[in-house]
């Protein structure tokens, strides 16, 4: 039996159903609609796990799901070194949401990396604390930031509401997925020209470590 | 086997006078930090108390080794320690995550050269017989460097600062050569966070002022370029730099440190036409490291061995007061393996 991964909730999960449906295999909950038990229709030999779109990677990388759909973040996030554990199949052209650095817009002095490290450097001298960025996406804003040298900055975890803690003072910056801006804008923030940390889109992978012939459901996949 | 070799090491230094000292395993988080950035999250243990917060399994013994000098403030003072240190590898999972260290760090205010030379001639000794290689460093070339620029010291400030990031500190030389444009301004908003309106006003005061500066003259900014391609024997890396500092008299000073260094080495006893020299060496893995810098690799490149002085460090932890600090640790899990092939080929 061949274990396939989806998103459990929400519009990743319907555009999942929808993307597959197109394909003409048919994906559904079992029972009632608060139900996590799946039903898989117009192929055989497949079982439809649902999971949470962030415990996807790991549920891949330790072969207990054949297939899965999640984000590219999760996936880099997630799992070190991930193309030992995981290969992309298929970008679905759902879900596109891009990982980026925001500062707020009234900081008018700082429109790049660049500044953002001038700024840091001060603020800390000025502040006495390291420059914080609000993130729940340590590993990537971590290996962005050491790419390009970044110094005197921290991060501090934020799992939700990101965009709110520049005006609650709790951070200075933050690194948070986006699609239109809007949140962003609502907020008061404004993306880095050179901020963009990561783009992601909902996206089939294929595990590397779980036993089994995934052929036939791949090659309706493409 | 390794922990018989640490032992033959920690008696090697304990013969030369130093004091043993212990240091806990779990170290507060905030100190290490605050010292090397973010960064250190991807090489360090990161693990939580619910009292004390944030702690790290210790990634060397520097930091405790020196806080507790600093509090102590007797000098000279020799200490030597071994144990365990453990580093997360975030990418590549084929270094060790936990390996022993024994270490050596001298705090001395005598003259510079004598204390530098007396710590890499002992280093010196024990590993060139176990057939590693010995090169040599000077960060303390690349910061006279910097000081000896033609420009205001908010920009040699700017630069000291990425000293030990190549790729962000050539980036910065790269801005200072042209004439700066200013850029246009974004939108604004409405003020929020900590950071004040007098921040953001004074940095664009500061920006316009530093529209106006002449770029670096490119005499000046070749200076790096020439000083950071040397690599070679000792005697041939004197010269060459002999050369540059002739075009650059600002490099006098630092050259003719090094020349003493070099000399007190071959006092002590080390054949200095078989030590390499390379500007660049510990420029991306020895933050803080200030002046002096040195490695020793075994046969197939791996390092087993490192050191050199790091008053930086001293200061950062020492709140202002600072120790003249020269030291440096061996992996005696390596040296124990040398040890052993060297035994099975006399047998």
């Amino acid at each position: 039996m061949i274990k396939l991964g989806v998103p459990s909730k929400g519009r990743l999960m319907g555009d999942t159903f929808t993307w597959f449906g197109k394909r003409g295999i048919t994906l559904s909950k079992a029972g009632s609609d608060r139900e996590y038990v799946g039903r898989v229709d117009g192929i055989d030999g497949v079982e439809l796990v649902l999971l949470s779109a962030g415990e996807i990677p790991r549920e891949l990388a330790a072969g207990r799901i054949h297939l899965g759909v999640t984000g590219t973040d999760m996936v880099h996030e997630k799992l070190s070194l991930w193309d030992r554990h995981v290969a992309p199949v298929v970008e679905m052209g759902f879900g596109n949401a891009d990982l980026i650095l925001a500062v707020p817009a009234c900081w008018t002095d700082c429109t790049t990396l660049h500044d953002l490290d001038a700024v840091a450097a001060r603020f800390r001298r000025d502040h006495g604390h390291r420059l914080r960025i609000a993130t729940k996406y340590h590993r990537l804003t971590r290996a962005f930031l050491r790419e390009f040298g970044l110094a005197d900055y921290q991060l501090v975890d934020s799992q939700g509401a990101t965009e709110g803690v520049v005006k609650n003072e709790t951070a200075e910056a933050i690194a948070d997925i986006t699609s239109t801006g809007a949140t962003l804008r609502a907020n008061h923030l404004r993306i880095l020209d050179d901020g963009l940390i990561l783009q992601s889109q909902a996206t089939v992978w294929r595990s590397l470590t779980a036993q089994g012939d995934v052929s036939e459901l791949v090659d309706r996949l493409g | 086997m390794s922990q018989a070799e640490a032992d033959r090491l920690l008696a090697i230094f304990l013969d030369s006078g130093a004091q043993r000292v212990e240091a806990d395993i779990l170290q507060p988080a905030d100190t290490l930090l605050d010292l090397y950035g973010e960064d250190i999250r991807g090489r360090a243990y990161v693990t939580h108390d619910p009292l004390r917060g944030e702690m790290m399994l210790r990634p060397d013994f520097t930091v405790p080794v020196v806080q507790r000098h600093m509090a102590e403030r007797a000098e000279p003072a020799q200490y030597t320690y071994a144990g365990p240190v453990f580093r997360a590898q975030e990418d590549d999972t084929g270094r060790p995550t936990e390996y022993m260290q024994v270490g050596f760090e001298v705090f001395d205010r005598a003259a510079p050269a004598g204390v530098e030379a007396r710590v890499f001639a002992l280093f010196h000794s024990i590993l060139t017989p176990l057939g590693c290689t010995a090169s040599l460093g000077d960060i303390g070339l690349v910061l006279a460097a910097i000081d000896g620029l033609s420009t205001t010291d908010a920009r040699k400030a700017a630069l000291k600062r990425h000293v030990w990031r190549p790729h962000r500190f050539a980036d910065l030389l790269g801005r200072f050569s042209q004439p700066l444009k200013l850029p246009s301004k974004p939108l604004g908003g409405p003020h929020i966070g900590v950071r004040s309106g007098r921040d953001v006003a004074a940095r664009h005061a500061m920006l316009e002022e530093e529209a106006k500066l002449p770029p670096l003259a490119a005499g000046e900014v070749e200076v790096f370029d020439r000083l950071l391609a040397i690599n070679g024997a000792v005697p041939d890396a004197l010269d060459e730099l002999g050369l540059i500092a002739n075009d650059f008299p600002a490099l006098g000073a630092a050259v003719g440190k090094l020349s003493d260094r070099v000399a007190a080495i071959e006092a002590a006893g080390v054949d200095i036409a078989r030590l390499k020299f390379a500007a660049a060496f510990g420029l991306t893995s020895m933050e803080y490291y200030d002046g002096f810098v040195f490695g020793f690799a075994q046969p197939n490149g791996d390092t087993v061995a490192s050191g050199g002085r790091y008053d930086a460090l001293t200061r950062v932890l020492g709140q202002g007061q600072d120790a003249p600090a020269v030291g440096g640790v061996i992996r005696p899990e390596l040296t124990a393996a040398l040890v052993a092939a060297l035994a099975g080929d006399a047998a």
